[in-house]
């Protein structure tokens, strides 16, 4: 029996066009959605759970709001979901001190989560929460096989590894062969009634701060030509314009 | 100013090239740079003792480093790394690093940096489709995305001081697999040859690959790509949810320009798209678009590439 936590997100969905009022990202007419990479922590948890007995934990950061990427979780079938009652602004440092906080508090043994949300793209949570906790971390992971314990698949230059891990142990996820598991009815029925946990906190001071969130400078117009032809001039271009090739 | 530290990139064995913008990088933000190098054999670190832009270089040399272990690469370099604000690359690998190494030493990390202001850092957010631009007060972990920083030049000299460094494995490499294809990954490659939808079947795929040989690319997707046909893996696929790259020249071909896959590729040095849509996103990105079949226009290119580098 393993006790399992899976680390959800809610993100804007990544089809959607990002726009900026008064310095900031104007996320409100954008439709929310469970960061992708999310996904994939969540059917491992509960493949995970399937192979050896326990039970799976979703839990994420926000307001009301983000009750929404726990029923989505719910409705898939995680045993419990938990949301840190938080909107302000956090930086990783304290971010990862509240996660890690919870996760000990609260003895859960594995940890998955994505690689990267889609939002920051950053990364970090996995193996700063993993340091935190003095675990081992593994992160980019595209398999995973419980037989024999367990083993991850991790890309490196050049290849794969092919790594033995154990528990206590955060995975971080990207992609990879397996297929995420589709809700049904009964599930998203269930997922209506349950019943969120929410806890409040009272996160550290941040020494990072968001200064502003701006469009990226517009690329001046390029250069564009009719007919397959004119790949070759395209080629003299990238030599003399452009000095690449 | 504070001091800073800068983890070099390693790279096939070497220092990689990486590393000179890392310095310059770090040169902005604080001074007395001190190069750690992380090495099993300090042979590795002599390459980097005229590295320019530095006072002090450490190879920190321990048997931890054969393969990465997250856990025992941070103890290791934490233990020899002096205090300060601390620089590494964006790779998928060092920012994992990275973020381990902040927390070891209770401060914060920011991702992916793309310019440097004072103390303001911006960052590209929702995939590059936004930026965030952040204050830092006090030290903090930075991993930079490389070619975006120019590199420091090659003409300095440097001591190099081994020190032993220890940390515990927490993971064990079971087994080492080769990738099959000798061709580059998209996110190791300056050059990046991507298709989408438009190519019609995955086997037309063969003609980027030709063009990917000639000019030592890497082979990428799009997500419709990746999506619709099982023979183009996730591992080719830019795109938001796929991997964010920056190379110095990106084709596009048959692609559209699907706002998710903008996000991924958009800050490339050079972008040329071909598609026979004129009226495709994808056009409003490109330095140099074709309005063409890729039936057409593949051959030429092909060719001409051919006959410049030949």
């Amino acid at each position: 029996m393993v006790k399992i936590a899976v680390l959800v997100k809610q993100v804007p969905d990544t089809n959607s066009k990002i726009q900026i009022s008064n310095d900031r990202v104007d996320l409100s007419s954008v439709k929310m959605v469970m960061s992708p990479y999310d996904e994939f922590a969540v059917e491992n948890a509960l493949l995970h759970r399937e192979a050896v007995g326990g039970t799976v934990t979703a839990i994420t950061v926000g307001g009301n709001s983000a009750d929404k990427v726990l029923k989505d979780a719910k409705a898939i079938g995680v045993d419990e979901i938990v949301r840190l009652d938080c909107t302000e602004y956090m930086d990783s440092n304290a971010f990862q001190t509240v996660i890690s906080g919870v996760i000990s508090q609260d003895g859960y043994e594995v940890v998955y989560c994505g690689k990267s949300s889609a939002d920051t793209g950053s990364g970090s949570t996995g193996p700063g929460v993993a340091e935190k906790l003095g675990w081992a971390s593994v992160s980019n992971v595209t398999d995973i096989q419980f037989t024999d314990g367990m083993t991850v698949t991790v890309p490196t230059e050049g290849g794969n590894a092919i790594i033995n891990v154990s528990a206590p142990l955060v995975v971080s996820c990207d992609k990879g062969s397996i297929k995420v598991r589709k809700p049904n009815v009964k599930g998203i029925m269930m997922a209506k009634r349950a019943q969120v946990d929410v806890k409040s906190l009272n996160p550290n001071p941040s020494n990072v701060t968001v200064v502003s969130q701006t469009m990226p400078a517009e690329k001046p117009a390029g250069k564009k030509f009719e007919g397959g032809q004119s790949a070759e001039t395209v080629v003299q271009l990238l030599r003399e314009e452009a000095n690449i090739i | 100013m504070t001091d800073t530290v800068v983890i070099a990139e390693i790279s096939k064995g070497k220092v990689s090239p990486t590393t000179n913008e890392l310095i310059s990088a770090a040169n902005i933000l604080g001074t007395d740079c001190t190069l750690v190098i992380p090495c099993t054999d300090s042979s590795l670190a002599d390459q980097a003792s005229n590295i320019s832009g530095v006072a002090k270089i450490i190879a920190a040399k321990s048997s931890v480093f054969t393969n990465y272990d997250a856990s025992g690469w941070a103890q290791a370099l934490d233990s020899v790394a002096p205090q300060g604000i601390i620089v590494t690359a964006a790779s998928a690998q060092s920012k994992d690093l990275a973020a381990r190494i902040a927390a070891r030493r209770n401060v914060s990390v920011v991702q992916d940096v793309i310019s440097i202001d004072g103390t303001t850092l911006s960052t590209p957010i929702y995939s590059g489709k936004a930026i965030e631009n952040v204050a830092i007060n006090g030290n903090v972990v930075v991993s930079i995305r490389p070619n975006v920083f120019p590199g420091v030049s090659n003409d300095g000299s440097c001591d190099i001081q081994v020190i032993d460094a220890s940390g515990d494995l927490s993971t064990a490499v079971k087994e080492l697999v080769e990738r099959a294809s000798t061709r580059l990954d998209v996110s190791e490659a300056n050059i990046i040859i991507s298709g989408g939808r438009g190519m019609g079947s995955p086997d037309n795929f063969s003609h980027l690959e030709e063009i990917a040989d000639t000019l030592g690319a890497a082979v990428g997707a799009s997500r419709a790509a990746v999506d619709t046909w099982d023979d183009i893996p996730h591992s080719m696929q830019v795109g938001q949810t796929g991997k964010t790259v920056n190379p110095n020249l990106y084709i596009a071909v048959g692609i559209s320009g699907a706002i998710q896959h903008l996000a991924g590729m958009r800050s490339s040095k050079y972008i040329v798209a071909i598609n026979k849509d004129a009226d495709a996103p994808i056009f409003q990105y490109a330095d140099y678009g074709i309005v063409s079949t890729w039936e057409e226009a593949l051959p030429v290119l092909s060719s001409a590439l051919s006959n410049m580098l030949s």
